[in-house]
């Protein structure tokens, strides 16, 4: 985009920006991290004094913690967030016009076939939303049920205690950098709550909460799923997701009592200007089963790994994830268990597909403590090279104390083959089209575990992806 | 049978493309609306390059020479084109596609033949799927199995055997269907080619083999013996039978 359109066209048009709002104050916190920014957004939030404290002491470990520096490059970012406002209240990021959404991203959705309703909330636009309805009477089951599920907000104001009691133990605020930054400037999120033995058929959406929290670029979202329950929540969309920030960094924590079983999903495809570095972890209990379904499409750098703490004997945990790298991105993702318990069994399983210039790496640890005994994983991660400009890394870390464990891991590289092609071809099909379909191939064994409209939709971006591949 | 001219090769010369080699010095060859025709010939004689020349394998090249299929030049055409134009070819190694189910291969397939703006109406499809699958007496799970993948030889060739059936062709080249199969699986491929044929008389094939044992089971119309990137010698099914009996060592010995 030529740089003299970049303004407009994404909505950053200050002047009109506050025109727009003039009626309605807008909030909005100065650029850059600081403790008065700590301040004004626990105060406009009416936080608690414990909240405040612990946003206060985040800010410290994150001033204290130094960039990482392994991982994808992060050279640029200290520039980035020098510029960034890290408080924006939701209400007003509302009053984009869908006007000034670029007409490449509308034209994605429209080759996408998403209703124009929900392509205005993907945009970050919508206001209402068709399928509130369908919300609103699956609310209603979660009501009669003791389901919770809100804004992270209003978990905080109206379940004060069941909040306090899980908020921050699974992932410290000094986890590590970004962890920290989440903490001390949290904002938007989902607050579950899933009582005891209840199982729910219809997954829990996080873009059936209309309101925009959920885009926001310091999410936090704390779930809790009580013993012998059962739930999947899932997180995202395949569609682009157009935004005008460029930096995002989410907190995900998750308990997982005895015997429960929680899946979790989350697709992002955020425009590639974005950094997005997540942390998300799981603390998963006897008997119990936490699944990540992790799928990275968009980006400019993402860092993830979600994470599987298996604290109780014979829990299971596992990890399932697709990442996509065109031109100019990388995709650092991965995945790391922690076998703390005896007969705890874990599977992580990664495919990427690398096009162009793009770069996938996979990162994960396996660690199983002394006293695991009888614990088993498997590792498999396969990378697709799409043109010989694309590369991919593998760095699979193996920690094993305990003995009386097995643990295994299979890595492959494959490019695809002239053969390949020339096979598809032959058949008729035009060299995109054979790429596309080899591509889904490639990854249907994860695909296949979606909901079916969101593998729908991530077949057809994997096609509108090809497009120009070769040649 | 008429005289309808479907594949006509004149003085077709070729290499392998990065390498300066020629394999084929000058093949003559034409096939009318209809016939079947076998290609015979030892090992390294040029059989199988003339077959991947015929389907575009962009591993190969024609140096000199044309080919033309039902008036237009084959040469010209990428290999989706020739496909759409109703050329089939049958792989000697089928290629394995982990993930994608023949059902959706073939799909896409038939879907790639067909305008932007239209879709392939699935019901039908799948009707067609059935009925050439009992037509070749398969189970129908077998299309719900990724292409080739963990195949064994015999089920590598079926599935060509369906594709072939599937997209209904003008012209099928059979590149050495038969290496590699027991007399089982070759039977079953056999019969599989002569199905098609008695159901589309109109189809022309080509099959190139090095063995004259699927020729038992597939009666050509004319076969021809190649060697050292020529046909030295053309005829009707006695040829194949003549080679059986005494094989390929008179050629040799006559072209000293």
């Amino acid at each position: 985009m030529p740089q003299n359109e970049t303004i407009q066209d994404l909505g950053l048009d200050e002047y009109k920006y506050h025109f727009i709002t003039e009626d309605e104050p807008v909030f909005r916190s100065g650029r850059g991290l600081n403790e008065k920014v700590v301040r004004e957004i626990s105060a406009q939030k009416e936080e608690p004094e414990w909240m405040l404290n612990f946003r206060l002491k985040a800010l410290e470990i994150y001033n204290s913690k130094p960039m990482p520096t392994w991982g994808g490059d992060l050279s640029n970012l200290e520039d980035v967030l020098d510029e960034i406002y890290f408080y924006v209240r939701p209400q007003d990021k509302m009053e984009h016009s869908w006007d000034d959404v670029p007409p490449n991203i509308k034209e994605t959705f429209e080759r996408l076939g998403i209703p124009e309703a929900e392509q205005k909330i993907l945009a970050g636009v919508g206001a209402q939303y068709e399928s509130e309805m369908v919300y609103h009477s699956l609310k209603k089951e979660w009501d009669d049920k003791g389901v919770i599920f809100d804004s992270i907000e209003d978990g905080l104001k109206n379940h004060p205690e069941l909040f306090r009691e899980h908020f921050g133990t699974v992932i410290p605020s000094a986890d590590n950098k970004f962890s920290a930054m989440n903490s001390a400037v949290w904002s938007g999120g989902s607050f579950v709550y899933i009582p005891k033995g209840v199982e729910l058929d219809t997954p829990l959406q996080a873009y059936f909460r209309v309101n925009q929290e959920q885009m926001g670029q310091f999410e936090r979202t704390l779930i809790i799923a009580d013993e012998g329950s059962k739930a999947h929540y899932i997180e995202g969309c395949t569609a682009p997701v157009y935004s005008t920030e460029s930096f995002h960094s989410g907190v995900i924590e998750i308990v997982v009592k005895p015997g429960a079983h929680f899946r979790y999903t989350t697709i992002q495809n955020w425009s590639t200007n974005m950094y997005n570095l997540v942390t998300q972890r799981a603390m998963v209990h006897e008997n119990a089963t936490m699944e990540w379904l992790d799928g990275n499409l968009g980006s400019k750098l993402t860092m993830k790994y979600p994470s599987t703490y298996l604290v109780g004997e014979g829990a299971h945990g596992s990890v399932l994830s697709i990442a996509y790298s065109g031109d100019g991105q990388h995709q650092d993702t991965g995945g790391k268990v922690i076998h703390a318990a005896p007969n705890t069994t874990s599977q992580i399983v990664s495919k990427s597909i690398s096009k162009g210039t793009g770069r996938s790496t996979y990162r994960g640890l396996c660690q199983v403590h002394e006293g695991a005994v009888g614990s088993k994983s498997n590792v498999e991660c396969d990378a697709l090279l799409i043109n010989d400009t694309s590369r991919t890394d593998t760095y699979p870390y193996i920690e094993i104390e305990e003995k009386k464990s097995n643990i295994g891991h299979e890595a492959t590289v494959s490019k695809v083959g002239d053969e390949q092609l020339f096979y598809l071809m032959s058949r008729g099909m035009d060299e995109e089209e054979a790429m596309a379909l080899i591509v889904r191939g490639f990854i249907e064994p994860i695909a296949k575990l979606l909901p079916l409209e969101y593998a729908v939709e991530l077949n057809r971006l994997i096609e509108l992806e090809m497009e120009g591949s070769v040649g | 049978m008429s005289d309808t001219s479907i594949l006509k090769i004149h003085n077709l010369h070729a290499k392998v493309a990065d390498e300066d080699i020629e394999i084929l010095h000058g093949v003559d060859l034409e096939l009318k609306k209809g016939e079947i025709h076998a290609i015979m010939g030892p090992n390294g004689s040029g059989k199988s390059t003339l077959a991947k020349i015929l389907a575009g394998h962009p591993g190969y090249e024609a140096t000199d020479g044309e080919v033309t299929y039902q008036g237009e030049d084959l040469l010209e055409q990428e290999p989706d084109e020739r496909s759409q134009n109703g050329v089939f070819f049958a792989f000697q190694y089928p290629v394995e596609i982990p993930g994608v189910s023949i059902a959706n291969f073939l799909r896409t397939a038939l879907q790639s033949r067909l305008g932007e703006d239209e879709e392939l109406d699935l019901f039908e499809y799948q009707d067609q799927l059935l009925s050439n699958m009992e037509l070749l007496d398969m189970d129908p799970s077998f299309a719900e199995r990724p292409v080739n993948d963990g195949f064994s030889g015999g089920e590598k060739k079926r599935n060509e055997i369906l594709q072939m059936a599937m997209l209904d062709p003008t012209l099928a080249i059979m590149d050495e269907t038969d290496s590699g199969l027991d007399i089982d699986a070759l039977q079953v491929v056999a019969r599989g080619v002569n199905t098609l044929a008695e159901r589309n008389p109109d189809m022309s094939v080509l099959i190139i083999t090095h063995y004259q044992r699927l020729l038992q089971f597939i009666e050509p119309d004319h076969v021809h013996v190649m060697v050292k990137g020529k046909i030295v010698q053309s005829g009707g099914p006695e040829v194949a039978h003549a080679l059986e009996a005494e094989g390929y060592e008179q050629y040799k010995v006559a072209e000293v």
